[in-house]
């Protein structure tokens, strides 16, 4: 396959950038989207150029340090991560237009890499249970109805690679939050602390410059993992019991 | 958003019903707007309740329009940098909720001007809804006007009503698609039942 990639390059956060054109030959159809950059750094390399700087870790779907906006889409056409988009789901010949996530909260470091450290200052407000640690305690010791866990569990599969905040018409980070809220207050272990989690949750997010939700859903089809957009109508309404 | 749409939504089903005696004659129609101006008496004075009314919509309408515009500039500010590959988002009452909040707005003033102060209105009789509305929908621009606005209306209660019930955090999986269907439901019936006035009217049904 030759493609033509029109890329977002920015030196630095506070260095203008602009979309610039660049042509990719010999990418098969079995290689994921960050294997083709690879193809074309490689030969940027070799040219004497700089390498576009993206994020990338397990390559595997799991961790959520990829991602970047293809043809308008967060993570591209599929729903799933950019490292495991393929590229047989595009064509010999195609112009793919590669950008960063855009948002407010997440500034662009350099070309496609964005800082998402609001994230984990979003968790620091109260994602996480307050409890002593030490070796893990026996599963049966607190019981949890199958229906609770499978809900914890939907939305526990977030990996916080910031596709719902790029995705979003507004930039609003409604759906992760709801993701990390939902998660640990549904669960016994998180039931102490549910007020104060959303409540900080909810006040850091709002800090770090996220917009508000429209409830357009756009977030949800963005989701590699299928977060569930009913999760922010539970986080609302965790929100607004903690005010009782 | 949601608390002041809910308020208006609730009114505005209210607003039909009484609005439907259209089609049982002048008597209906004016004896339901006069009996609207008793409602609560003698504890309410005359007209009190019809005030109390506008008090509580005028109200609403203010709380939807300022916290429309807090969000759309906290969304703005969110992404001061758009992307260059633009795609359509989302459906079309979703995308078309501000804009069509502001007609909808511009709508209410060209309605209270043509029913309820008689400004604009061709007839101008105080106290006879009747032949007022019979007079403004016969004009080509009152009807067209109006059916204009209550598909603009239908398409704000497709998203508005769902969205509500997510911000009031009455949504979940399970209940996600009977609330989308309820809010088509409810969206529909407003828009064909407040149309079907103007459209009697234009065919000569309702005189």
């Amino acid at each position: 396959m030759n493609l033509t990639l029109r890329i977002w390059r920015q030196p630095g956060p506070d260095a203008p950038g602009a979309l610039t054109t660049y042509q990719v030959g010999g990418i098969s159809p079995e290689m994921s989207f960050l294997e083709m950059l690879d193809t074309l750094n490689e030969e940027l390399i070799l040219r004497g150029e700089e390498p576009v700087a993206f994020d990338h870790d397990c390559r595997e779907g799991i961790c959520g340090a990829c991602g970047m906006v293809i043809n308008g889409r967060a993570h591209g056409p599929e729903r799933t991560t950019t490292c495991q988009l393929h590229m047989r789901h595009f064509s010999d010949g195609d112009t793919i237009d590669v950008e960063p996530w855009r948002a407010a909260a997440f500034p662009v470091v350099r070309d496609l890499v964005v800082d998402r450290s609001a994230f984990d200052r979003v968790i620091g407000s109260g994602g996480y249970i307050t409890a002593p640690t030490g070796s893990a305690p026996e599963a049966h010791a607190t019981p949890v109805p199958k229906e609770t866990a499978d809900l914890a569990f939907e939305h526990a599969e977030c990996i916080g690679c910031g596709a719902c905040v790029a995705a979003c018409p507004n930039g609003s980070a409604m759906l992760f939050t709801a993701a990390k809220v939902v998660h640990l207050n549904l669960l016994p272990q998180g039931a102490p602390e549910r007020g104060s989690r959303v409540r900080g949750m909810v006040a850091a997010m709002d800090a770090e410059g996220f917009g508000g939700c429209t409830n357009t859903g756009e977030c949800a089809t963005a989701c590699p993992k299928g977060i569930p957009l009913s999760g922010i109508s539970v986080l609302n309404r965790e929100y607004l019991r903690s005010l009782r | 958003m949601a608390v002041s749409g809910v308020i208006m939504l609730l009114y505005l089903v209210g607003h039909l019903l009484g609005n439907l005696k259209v089609f049982f004659g002048p008597d209906e129609l004016n004896g339901y707007a006069a009996w609207l101006r008793t409602v609560g008496e003698p504890f309410l004075r005359h007209g009190w309740f019809v005030w109390l009314a506008r008090v509580v919509l005028l109200a609403s309408v203010l709380a939807h329009g300022t916290a429309a515009y807090q969000l759309s500039r906290r969304d703005r500010a969110a992404r001061p940098q758009g992307y260059a590959h633009r795609r359509r988002q989302s459906g079309y009452a979703t995308r078309t909720m501000r804009w069509g909040g502001v007609i909808l707005a511009l709508f209410v003033v060209w309605h209270l001007l043509d029913l309820t102060t008689l400004t604009v209105n061709p007839r101008a009789e105080a106290d006879h809804p009747y032949q007022n509305l019979v007079a403004s929908f016969s004009t080509w621009y009152g009807g067209g006007i109006y059916i204009a606005a209550m598909l603009a209306l239908g398409l704000h209660i497709r998203h508005g009503f769902w969205s509500a019930a997510q911000t009031l955090g009455v949504n979940n999986p399970r209940r996600d698609r009977a609330l989308k269907a309820a809010a088509n439901l409810l969206a529909l019936v407003l828009t064909l039942g407040f149309i079907s006035i103007p459209v009697a009217v234009m065919t000569g049904v309702v005189r």
